[in-house]
Formats: structure tokens, sequence, C-alpha cells
């Protein structure tokens, strides 16, 4: 187990190396010129040349990256091209947000999804089993505006118990910001909730076929026992590795989510970076998700192994 | 009813269960007129009709048919977990004189596990993966018996010592997947024997594991039931294993039971023409080789919603008249009290007929060879592979260590010979005849193939070689492409490593068709619109296609029932004796091997210990090994006399192998510190019969004839 988890260490390091040189890529390509975008129009050839050797733009791509990636992994992500200001507290700020905006949803959907599935694989076929089928389908498919309006004209303007704009101001508690968090989570957490559900029924219906679990059952054991030790912890298995891509997501592909609501999230953040040309911005927010994958794939190789004594005990 | 009644006494030490905590005597098993049916696509069929048996407590009742039969559906009626399109249509399934088909489901609930246990045939597959052997047995005590967590883990342990588990605190700690084939199916034995049932159905337990290991847990099964007052219905395919084991057989035929007695009685005189067909497609070791036709039955078991209107057997039966063909006989008893009941109305005339089993067998003019043309010719081949699961220790100090999958074997064959490799299963048998293919690369060696070097790789060959080297597989489903028709499969070899015109090839094809005994029609079918069987010969046929010098046949009858085994194999020796192709044929059955060879090698952890001709081999001076395999076959007939030599534990790891000779931690005739220290000598018992032992082939000619076979 040691040299699995070892391994999979490894491979993350080599998946965040691997990243960092696309995403610096990629910010090169912007379309447009840094310094005339903070510039303005009229700037003097002069002012712009200084402000590019200011900044390092003059040097090969190759020895800014290197010296980018060096500074991001000590700490220093760069000041934000365009506020002149540090993004690291801008950054983490709003990974806070969407952490807590992926920690709603996740404790809202997860439980539900896997409940919604084993019913599911428990009545399958029957008529039970298409409702929540038919479900789960239109909630992979409806597009999150589309939900994120419905549950704000119900909640928000129709019974008025919930806020419609969830722009909760920097460092808010969580107890404080729960209430504008729980339209948007639910928002998120739909289709999250089918894809969950789906997985969960499909591997459950596979443990329930196997010899083991009809074992089980003539070995007389009370069907909730049949159900939790044998069945559930077997296929449960391939709904870890779902939740954590999940988890990435959350974090910091909510872009739309974030836009209907005005929750100040991640995703968010990159868009506006994007829009004013702010590579170190973009930069610096495109590592953090692309961390937050990794580590949220991380644990659930971890708690994957765990739960599974085949890569336990090797 | 109430099956809890007798859980919260206390157990006796030693024995798992004591008998007083019975809350009353056992009377077994009764079923009466039991006939299910499944409602399918073209309305209900009944795939069971009419069976009844009993089983008195203390007693071993073997179920005996092929696939299709309706064996497994029987027993799952009996422990009501049939498929939710079966029913009971009739009759009545009495345990202990209670109906458990009046039983509701939560009633039944508690029947399963504490009155009737199962043991199923996969091991692997019956096992959770994600659960230690011992919490699993445990779980039996707790539930049924009222213990707590201590006192189920303690009874866990003495189960599994119960069942001759060596060191059972530590296995019980492990999972699956820790565990090799023969302990999980003792871990079975163990769950299924913790609340003394009174009923006990095995299901084919024994058809995932090695002879050897099969071996001892028909031992175990048969001495540890001695001790209990449980009925057992034991259900296999394997009409030696019902010798050795059972004391009363039933032969189930398409859903219906055609005959029915005490072991010693069916053996000897077989009353039903199907019993007689299923014990005459059955190659014997004990029996003349090669030079007997195998029994084939022909024809197809009839679909339930085909049946005959007379005897169902009728369509397939050399023997059936007018009168079998016009109503369906019922099961009679043939001598008044003698319990042997057949469905045949012909009895009396098998009775004057079947005196000797081996007269049903057709005799068949074999003659050897006499070319001494060597086809093959394998020296010292070795394969290894590199460990695919490294470990952090070995990784530590530099290590990388190898699976020595085979190790240094060397054989010849003669052309129109076949050389037969025998072996437990991880021996190294598959991997010799992939390299011998290419289809693994050896890693060290020389193979010739008509006196020409054959390059380690398969896809470095000439044409030429590739077409003189075919290969059947265990799996047709897995060597058929599903999409493509079964002719287009037979031609595409033909296509590929031949000139031919297009007509040509169809004119081939046909012939090839007809050599494999398969009608032309089936020539534009799909694999899947054919039995496994006939895929096999289609497989067969297309390794044919080239006119190859040797074919590799790689277990390729194992997957199927016994009848269609005996036609391929019959096919085989045919298709031998008209082209004069060598064989290298592998298989785990001893007594197929026996019975399609000229040569037989045995191999063990990668290395061969004794080579011979198929009479040499089996009889001494054999290899200990060699003797060890034939003991633990199971031979179809209660009389037959054999040698308890077993084997304990497992083949160990091709990775650690045993110093001196690699057999020595299994060896039952071991002599001493010699062989944990010295590689043995071979020793040459003339007619190229050699063995590979310490022990001087005088002295183990000795040894083994004077225990008498």
């Amino acid at each position: 187990m040691v040299i699995y988890l070892l391994r999979r260490i490894g491979f993350i390091l080599l998946t965040l190396f691997l990243a960092s040189i696309i995403i610096f890529a990629a910010t090169q390509l912007l379309p447009g010129d840094v310094a005339q975008v903070m510039l303005g129009k009229f700037a003097t050839e002069q002012a712009l040349a200084n402000l590019r050797e200011e900044l390092g733009l003059d040097r090969p791509a190759y020895v800014q990256y290197f010296e980018w990636l060096g500074r991001f992994v000590t700490g220093d992500w760069g000041n934000s091209m365009v506020s002149r200001q540090p993004v690291r507290p801008l950054v983490a700020a709003r990974l806070r947000n969407s952490a807590m905006l992926a920690v709603v949803a996740l404790v809202f959907y997860v439980p539900l999804g896997i409940l919604f599935g084993v019913i599911a694989a428990l009545n399958r076929e029957k008529p039970l089993d298409q409702i929540i089928a038919g479900f789960s389908m239109a909630f992979v498919g409806l597009p999150e505006f589309v939900t994120g309006l419905l549950l704000i004209s119900a909640f928000a303007f129709g019974l008025a118990v919930l806020p419609a704009n969830s722009s909760i101001a920097p460092g808010t508690s969580f107890l404080k910001a729960f209430p504008s968090l729980i339209l948007p989570a639910i928002t998120v957490s739909l289709t999250g909730l089918g894809y969950i559900t789906r997985m969960t029924r499909a591997s459950t219906i596979d443990v329930l076929n196997t010899e083991y679990a009809r074992a089980a059952d003539l070995k007389g054991l009370p069907r909730r026992r049949v159900l939790s030790r044998h069945v559930l912890r077997n296929s449960l298995l391939p709904t870890v590795t779902v939740i954590a891509m999940g988890i990435g997501y959350l974090i910091g592909g909510l872009i739309i989510a974030e836009s209907v609501f005005g929750y100040p999230g991640l995703g968010r953040l990159i868009v506006y970076g994007i829009q004013r040309r702010d590579v170190i911005l973009v930069q610096a927010c495109s590592m953090v998700v692309v961390m937050a994958y990794s580590l949220s794939n991380l644990i659930a190789d971890i708690l994957y192994s765990i739960l599974n004594p085949r890569i336990r005990y090797r | 009813m109430n099956g809890k009644t007798n859980s919260h006494s206390a157990a006796k030490e030693g024995e798992p269960v004591s008998r007083d905590q019975l809350d009353f005597e056992p009377t077994g098993l009764e079923i009466r007129n039991l006939t299910i049916t499944y409602q399918t696509e073209n309305g209900p069929l009944d795939t069971v009709r009419d069976v009844s048996l009993d089983i008195a407590p203390g007693e071993i009742y073997g179920l005996v048919g092929e696939s299709g039969s309706g064996k497994t559906t029987l027993a799952r009626a009996v422990v009501r977990y049939l498929a939710d399109n079966g029913h009971v249509k009739r009759g009545s399934v009495l345990l202990d004189g209670i109906d458990l088909l009046r039983m509701g489901r939560s009633e039944m609930r508690r029947v399963w596990g504490s009155r009737i246990t199962m043991v199923h045939q996969d091991p692997f597959r019956s096992v959770n993966p994600a659960m230690t052997v011992g919490d699993q047995i445990a779980e039996m005590a707790r539930i049924h018996m009222g213990m707590n967590r201590a006192e189920s883990r303690k009874r866990a342990v003495d189960m599994l010592s119960w069942v001759r588990m060596s060191d059972p605190a530590t296995v019980a700690r492990r999972y699956a997947h820790q565990l090799s084939g023969g302990q999980l199916q003792r871990v079975l034995i163990a769950i299924a024997l913790t609340t003394n049932p009174h009923l006990l159905i095995m299901d084919e337990p024994t058809t995932a594991l090695d002879v050897t290991t099969e071996a001892v847990i028909l031992d175990l099964v048969r001495d540890l039931l001695s001790e209990y007052q449980t009925a057992v219905l034991y259900i296999t395919h394997n009409l030696g294993v019902v010798a050795r084991l059972c004391d009363r057989v039933g032969v189930i035929y398409a859903g219906e039971m055609m005959e029915q007695g005490p072991v010693q009685k069916v053996f000897k005189q077989m009353l039903h023409p199907y019993t007689l067909g299923l014990l005459g497609s059955v190659p014997r070791v004990d029996v003349k080789k090669r030079d007997i036709v195998l029994n084939t039955i022909p024809g197809y078991i009839p679909q339930p919603d085909s049946l005959p209107s007379g005897c169902v057997f009728a369509p397939r039966c050399l023997g059936a008249e007018q009168e079998c063909r016009r109503a369906r006989p019922p099961l009679v008893e043939a001598i008044e009290q003698s319990g042997h009941w057949t469905a045949c109305r012909r009895w009396q005339a098998l009775r004057e007929s079947s005196r000797d089993f081996a007269q049903s067998q057709g005799k068949r003019e074999y003659r050897e060879p006499t070319t001494e043309e060597i086809v093959l010719d394998a020296r010292r081949v070795k394969k290894y592979f590199p460990v695919s699961r490294v470990r952090l220790w070995d990784l530590l100090r530099g290590r990388r260590p190898l699976v020595r999958a085979v190790d240094d074997i060397s054989i010849r064959i003669s052309q129109g010979f076949t050389m037969g490799i025998v072996g437990e299963s991880g021996c190294g048998k598959t991997t010799f005849a992939r390299c011998i293919a290419g289809l693994e690369k050896a890693t060290a060696g020389e193979i010739l193939l008509q006196q020409r070097r054959l390059h380690p790789s398969v896809s470095r060959r000439p044409v030429e070689q590739l077409k003189k080297i075919q290969m059947v597989f265990q799996n047709p489903d897995a060597s058929l492409n599903p999409q493509v028709s079964v002719g287009d499969c037979v031609a595409r070899p033909l296509a590929l490593l031949g000139h031919l015109s297009r007509r040509q090839i169809q004119e081939r094809v046909e012939q090839l068709f007809e050599a494999v005994n398969l009608p032309r029609d089936y020539i534009d079918r799909l694999p899947h619109e054919l039995s496994g069987g006939e895929k096999q010969r289609v497989a067969i046929a297309r390794a044919f296609a080239t006119n190859p010098a040797l074919m590799i046949c790689d277990e390729p009858i194992s997957s199927l029932d016994v009848s269609v085994q005996a036609s391929l194999m019959n096919t085989l020796m045919q298709l031998q004796d008209t082209k004069g192709t060598s064989y290298l044929f592998i298989s785990h059955d001893l007594a197929a091997v026996r019975h399609l060879s000229n040569w037989i090698a045995v191999i063990y952890l990668g290395r061969l210990w004794e080579i011979g001709s198929a009479v040499d081999v089996f009889r001494p001076p054999q290899h200990p090994y060699t003797e060890a395999l034939l003991s633990a076959l199971p031979i179809p007939d209660p009389d037959a006399r054999q040698n308890r030599i077993r084997l304990h534990g497992d083949v160990p790891s091709s990775v650690n192998i045993p110093s001196g000779c690699r057999f020595h931690p299994r060896c039952p005739r071991k002599i001493g510190p010699v062989c944990e220290q010295e590689e043995p000598p071979w020793h040459d018992d003339g007619h190229y019969h050699r063995i590979c032992c310490h022990i001087p082939l005088q002295q183990l000619a000795e040894m083994q004839a004077g225990e008498g076979r």
C-alpha cells in the first residue's frame, strides 16, 4: 500500500508539473498585450517597453516559466497586473468561498445520490427506478442557469425565504454565509446528484448480482446486514472516485452558477482575470484549481485503498 | 417453525455444534413431484418436471447432469431462491417434515443459514472481497447462534481449524484475494457447517479447483460429514466425484430424473441409456488407452419448449423404439426393494447388454505412426517474467524479483504423435505452449520446427512457419470474432496465408467443416448461434485450415460438457489419423490427456519431472508428483482402488522457488535433507521414460507397487 500511495503522489506531482506548463503556455497565448491593457491605448512606445522590461515580458518564455514556477512554489504568486496587489490573498479568499459552497453542496448531494442510487438498484426495472432515472437524467441535462433561476424565483421571490443574491462580503463566517449558500449549492448539486445516483445504481446492481451477494442472502443474514456489509461495502467503491471528480469541479468550474447568484467564488475570479488579461491572476487561479482536483483525487485514492483490501494488502 | 431455538446454548470443545442443540430429530429432505416453471417471452416453460428425491440425515446424494439439465434450478427451488421469473408449479419440498414451499420470505430467511446452508461453485466469487474470511464465518454464529462478537470470532477460528486449515487464527484475518482456491473452498465449507445445518447443498464445489485440491476437499467433505447428521445434496457433472463421495445418485436430464439409486448399484448396473452414455463418454485412466472410441451422445439436450412427446431422451437414444417415442415412461423401481429406479422402459434389455461398460465404448484400430521425423524440438526453454507487484522491501534492496514461469523445459514431438502436458494450474504449461507458438517470447532456449529454428516472437516468424503451428484455445467465445460468420473465420487464415482463389477458399472451408463434423449450412452463421462444442469445432477447423504440422491445444475441451468433450476428442483423433498432424495437448484433466496422448510430460513449478509414453507414465515407477496427480483423480467407479496420496498446501509461487527438489515441500515421498539441498538427478527407465527424483527407480517402483493400485 505504501508503494501504491507513493506512486499516486508521484503521479500527482507529475500532473501538477505538466499542468503548470500548459497553464503558463496558455496564458502566454492570451490575445492582446498586457502592457497595452495596463497602460491604455495612448501609451507611448517607450512606456510600453519600460513596463515590459519591468514585468520581465521581454525575456524568453522558458526563463519566464521557471522563474514563475520557482516563485509560485515558494509562495510568491506575484502581483496582479491590473490592481498591482498581491494575488495570493485574493485567490485565497475566493478559494475559501468556493470551498464553503463545495462543502454544502457535497453534504447535500452525496448522501442523497447514494440513497437514490441504492433505492433505484433495489427496485430495478420497477416504476420507482424509472422515476429516479428520469429525474437524474433531467438533473444532469438541465443547464445551471435554468435551475438556478427557477430556484431563485421560487425561494427568493415566491416564498421569500432565501436571498436571491449570494454576493457575500470577503471573510463572512460560514454560519453567516449559510443562507446565501443554500440556493447556489442546490443548483450545482443537481448535476452531481444525477451522476452519483446513476453510478451508485449501476455498481450496486453489479454487486447484487455477484455470487457473494447471493451467498450472503442464503446465509440467512438480515437484509439490512446483507446490504450494508456485503453489497454497499463493495458497490460504493466506484462512487468514491466520482465524488472526488466532483470536488474539483465544485472548486473551479462553477462559472455559470456563480454568475447567476453573484457568488464570489474562484470560477468568477478566473473569468474576471481572463477578461482583463491579468495573466498572473489567471495563472494563480488555474494552479489552485488543478491542485484542488489533484488533492481530491489523492484523497479518493487513499479512501479507495482503505476501503479496498485488495489494494491495502499489497 | 422457529429456526433459532437451537441458538443459545454453548457448544462443546472440539466439535463446532453439539447435536443436542437441535430442537428435534432431523428427518432429512423429501422432494415430491417438483415441477418448476419459468416465465419467458415464449410463455411459461417447465424446466424441471415431476422430480422426486429423498435424502436421509447423514446421507450424501449426488445429483448428476449436464449443463441445462435443471440441477441448479432444482437446488434453487429447494432453497426458495429462484430467479424472479421462476416459480414452483407443483410439488412439495419437505425438510424435517415441514413444507418449505409454504413458508414466507422472512421465515425462509431464518431457515437459510441455520437449517439449510450452501457451498457454491466458484470459491473466488462466493466470498466477499471486502471482508475478512473470519468475519464471514463469525457472522453466521452471531446471527444464527446469538453469539457476541468475541465468541463468534473464536468460533470462526475453531471452524477454520475444524476444516483443517493450517494456522487458522491468521487465515481468519485474511481477505479473499490473499487465499488460494482450495483455502477459500474450506472457508465456504466452514461457513456452511458453522450452524450444523440439516441440509447442505453443494453446487459443483470442486469444479473450479485443481484435481489435487479437489481430492483434498472431497476427502475433507467425506470425513467431516460422517460426523454430522446433515443431509447433503451434492450437485456435479462429474461421475468420478459421485463415485468417490456419494451414497446415492440421481441422474437428471432435460429436467427429468432418468435414473436414481445407491451409488454401488447404479455404477455396477446402469439401467438408463443416458447414464451409460455419460459414463461411456468419460475417458478413464484405468482402462486401456487410445484404442477405444469414446461414446458420444448424438444430438442436443432438448429445450423445455420443444420437448419430445415420449421419453425425453428418445431422440438421442440409439436403442429407442416406437413405443419410447409415444409415451413418457414413468420412473420405476427396477428390482423391488433395491432402491434403484429408472425411467427407461427398456431397462431389462439394458441389464442384459451392459454387463461390461467398456463394451459400450467402440474399439478403434490404432497403430502408432512409424515415422521418426521430429516435428517439434524444444530445447531448454525458459520464460521469466518481471514481478508485476513490487514490494517496497525488494525495491530498497535493489532487487527485481522474477517469476520463473517456465524454467528449463525440453520436449520433442515426432510426426503424428501427441504429447500431453499435465500439471496443476500455475505450473507453467500454458506459458510453455505460448512460447512455442511465439505468443510469449522465450527468455532462453531454442525451438526447432522440422529442424528449423523458430524466432521467439510470432511477429518475426515467416509465413511458412506460421502456417505450420496452429493453436486452439480453451474459450472459443474469446477466440472467435462475434461479428464474423464462422465460415469467414475459417476462411481468414486461408486468405492470409495461402494463395488461393475465392472458389478454392470456399471449397476448402466446406471440406474443413466436413472434417470437423459441422453441417455445411453452418458456414454463414455467427458464433453466437452455435453451441460451445460447435464453436470449438469451428476453432479446430480454423486451426487446420493451413494444414499445420503442429497443433497446440490449450485445454480445448475443459469448458464443455462431458458428452461434448468426448465427441471433440474423437474428432481430434480422427483428424490426426487422416492428416498426420502432431499435437501438443495441454490439460489438467489427466484422463483426457491419457486418452489422447502417446507421450506425456509432467510439469511442476516450471520444470519437467517425468516424461515417457502414456503407458509408462501411468504405471510405477512414477515420479511422486505424477503418482499424487493420478491418485487424486476421481475415477467413475466406486470400487476403483486408488492409493490415497494427497498433496497438501498450495503450489509455491514461482518467485520463491524451493531449494533442492522444487517439489520437496509437498512431496509425500520425501526421503530427507537431500531433497531440500540438492537438485534431483534424472533416471532413465528405458523406452525414453525418464524421471527426475532422488529416489532410485527400483525403490520408487517397489513403494508404489507395494501399496497396490
